[in-house]
């Protein structure tokens, strides 16, 4: 599918400005730090990345993961973290990490071949 | 690895439907390409408050003025998901914020125009959400993992503020013939613009950006378009109220709506600056932003204070 | 039990309420930082969501009232409803009546001002409501005890956030200094009010429906000085303070206010929207 169509979405008009781009950034004098907000949407459950947001301090951040990402009632439980903290695996080791593991069948419940008569197991 | 190996392991990526996650290697264009879009989609939510946050303090009654709170302050959240996703691409917030109030960056030129009436407010949830809908929907496969992710929440609110508009309009439309009137007077002043949000006719697209084949975009703007005037072409009729198009009528051919020209001069009018209201907007934008200056700055100072107080307790 | 009385008194709740929304929601999409914008219009939206409570109750009360009850109450009713011929609403409470005959503190109505000036206001109005709801949801008044129950929640996250945002502010720079101590100069004369019941609240009291406001000063006062302390804020010292709210005498900025906020319903009296 090599067929190129310009497509103006929803607040786009081409790129004839174009926005200064990654890493070049201008320092920003006053900018609130960047937080990743985790959500547990109910008792039972894991913590689940939502999203983003920027605050001062942790207590603002929270509260404002409460305001932002729980105006439906969409969680019970918040962690916040300062995103410049996140350690991340990189993704070009993406081989050596993780296709080892997919030879390693003996990890899985189907590997183990059983009687059809044992049930609850 | 080359470049070209790059290029073509993450076209096979594309290709397969994996999305695309921050960390990956990109080509350059789909980024700065991404980082266009998201933020003037982000502007876009954020200017929008705008025309609809006029009404707030004149709503008609306490359940109607809740309503229009809550959704102008979805907007905000949208913007934020949106200014969040553009940021996991290298650029701050304040940056994208810099170009918004600069000029530099665009905006959908809708909220451009005035809010004059209450039934602009139903107007806009009717047909502006639900034309953005018809382009928001798709970018919710988009490759971008995060912009993916963000559209996939704006949607899901979204939804529902078309069905509200629709919903205030049908009031108003058995209401007194005076807001009778003004259902129709809205609906006159915001079909065209509204159509004009898809943007201008394939044909005329002379741009060679990748999008398509990057799978950030997906369907043609003449597409949408046509699905939307189809909707709304029945959707009216229940409203008991009228398109301001002489030439719209159902092609049994086609299987479609026909619709009359598109007056791309006012478009592209608008979008350069043109528009009633285009000045006054970014005015507000600014005007908020400077204002708020000295309240981030506060914050901000007083975070470093306390940190540096436990560190001053702890030694 | 006569309901004179408590009808005016949740009018009076109402209206605070319905103020402190109004004057929020000035900030929707105008906040100084997106996340922040989106914070306080959810206060905004409580305070909504409280006063369509307040309303719905005052208008049963009245709609439930014997002739007499009715024609007491009657200097508090638009006088523009009584032609529509159909039982009392709350949007006709919110949106036709005159200015004098509304009755919240007059706190409640003053102009939006900057960012200090608005989270002071919130953390006078919600210290007072914290202590008011908490009270309130044993009301022997069921319908009260419930809106108490419902809003204490609301309310102790606002003063939470304000109380920060006042910290925030007080030991943050010196100009967030100086603009919070130019709003609390603004503001601190119309605070006096909260604690001063109207004749009718007094009445309530008396009917054990609510306690004495007079009571709730001194929680009120130990707040704000443990705020205050670390916002490196002084507290004013006791002066001369501002009433007539409660009574249905305002300042100059409500008649713009309603002017606004009612000029829909005033336009098209009765229609539905």
């Amino acid at each position: 599918m090599n067929q190129t169509i310009i497509k103006y979405y929803y607040g786009d008009y081409g790129d004839k400005e174009m926005p200064s781009g990654a890493g070049q950034h201008s320092p920003v004098a006053n900018e609130w730090p960047l937080w990743e907000v985790f959500i547990r949407s109910k008792q039972g459950l894991d913590h689940k990345h939502v999203g983003s947001l920027h605050a001062a301090d942790a207590r603002m951040a929270i509260e404002n993961a409460r305001d932002v990402y729980t105006r439906r009632q969409e969680g019970v439980s918040i962690w916040v973290v300062e995103s410049k903290y996140i350690h991340a695996s990189n993704p070009d080791d993406a081989e050596s990490f993780y296709e080892p593991a997919n030879d390693k069948v003996y990890r899985h419940p189907t590997f183990y071949d059983l009687p059809d008569e044992l049930t609850h197991m | 690895m080359t470049t070209q190996e790059l290029e073509k392991n993450f076209q096979d990526k594309v290709d397969a439907e994996v999305r695309i996650e921050p960390r990956d290697w990109m080509p350059g264009k789909y980024r700065q390409t991404l980082i266009r879009q998201i933020s003037q989609h982000a502007h876009s939510e954020i200017v929008g408050m705008l025309p609809e946050g006029n009404w707030i303090s004149r709503a008609p009654s306490l359940k109607r003025k809740q309503i229009l709170i809550a959704k102008v302050q979805d907007e905000a959240g949208h913007g934020l998901y949106l200014y969040s996703a553009a940021e996991t691409l290298g650029i701050t917030r304040d940056e994208m914020i810099e170009q918004l109030h600069s000029g530099k960056a665009k905006y959908s030129s809708i909220f451009n125009y005035p809010t004059i009436t209450w039934a602009d407010m139903g107007a806009i949830g009717w047909l502006v959400d639900g034309a953005a809908i018809m382009n928001q929907v798709p970018l919710c496969r988009t490759s971008y993992g995060p912009y993916s992710r963000a559209m996939i929440r704006v949607c899901k609110e979204e939804s529902f503020h078309q069905r509200q508009g629709f919903e205030s309009l049908l009031v108003l439309s058995n209401g007194t013939p005076e807001q009778r009137a003004m259902v129709q007077d809205a609906i006159d002043r915001w079909w065209w613009p509204s159509i004009m949000m898809f943007g201008p006719h394939d044909a005329e697209s002379t741009n060679t950006e990748a999008s398509m084949k990057w799978k950030i975009k997906r369907f043609s703007n003449d597409e949408l378009r046509q699905r939307f005037v189809d909707m709304i072409a029945e959707q009216v009729k229940l409203l008991d109220m009228t398109l301001p198009d002489p030439e719209l009528k159902w092609n049994e051919a086609r299987g479609h709506y026909d619709f009359g020209k598109i007056n791309w001069e006012e478009f592209w009018n608008v979008v350069s600056g043109n528009g009633p209201c285009n000045k006054q907007r970014l005015d507000a934008r600014r005007k908020a932003w400077e204002e708020g200056a000295w309240v981030r700055e506060a914050a901000k100072a007083h975070a470093e204070k306390r940190v540096l107080r436990e560190k001053q307790q702890a030694a | 039990m006569p309901t004179t009385e408590l009808f005016l008194y949740t009018l009076q709740l109402a209206d605070s309420t319905l103020l402190m929304g109004q004057r929020h929601s000035e900030w929707t999409g105008h906040g100084p930082v997106l996340e922040q914008d989106i914070a306080i219009t959810n206060i905004a939206l409580d305070y909504l969501g409280q006063s369509r409570n307040l309303y719905q109750y005052a208008a049963s009360l009245y709609n439930n009232a014997p002739e007499t009850e009715k024609a007491a109450m009657d200097k508090y009713i638009p006088r523009l409803w009584k032609s529509f011929q159909r039982e009392l609403q709350e949007d006709d409470l919110a949106f036709l009546r005159e200015e004098h005959q509304f009755l919240n503190v007059l706190l409640t109505e003053l102009p939006r001002g900057d960012w200090a000036f608005t989270v002071l206001k919130e953390f006078f109005y919600s210290a007072f409501l914290m202590n008011l709801y908490q009270d309130l949801l044993h009301s022997t008044d069921n319908q009260l005890a419930a809106i108490g129950e419902k809003s204490v929640k609301e309310v102790s996250y606002h003063l939470r956030w304000s109380s920060e945002w006042v910290i925030r502010l007080g030991d943050g720079t010196e100009e967030s200094n100086t603009r919070l101590n130019n709003a609390l100069a603004d503001i601190w004369m119309f605070t006096g009010e909260l604690f001063v019941p109207a004749a009718y609240e007094q009445i309530v009291v008396q009917q054990g429906v609510i306690k004495d406001p007079q009571l709730y000063k001194e929680p009120w006062q130990e707040k704000v000085r443990t705020i205050f302390q670390q916002a490196l804020l002084d507290v004013p010292t006791p002066s001369w303070m501002q009433h007539g709210g409660k009574e249905g005498r305002h300042t100059e900025h409500m008649g713009y206010l309603l002017a606004e906020m009612q000029q829909l319903q005033r336009t098209y009296p009765n229609a539905t929207w």
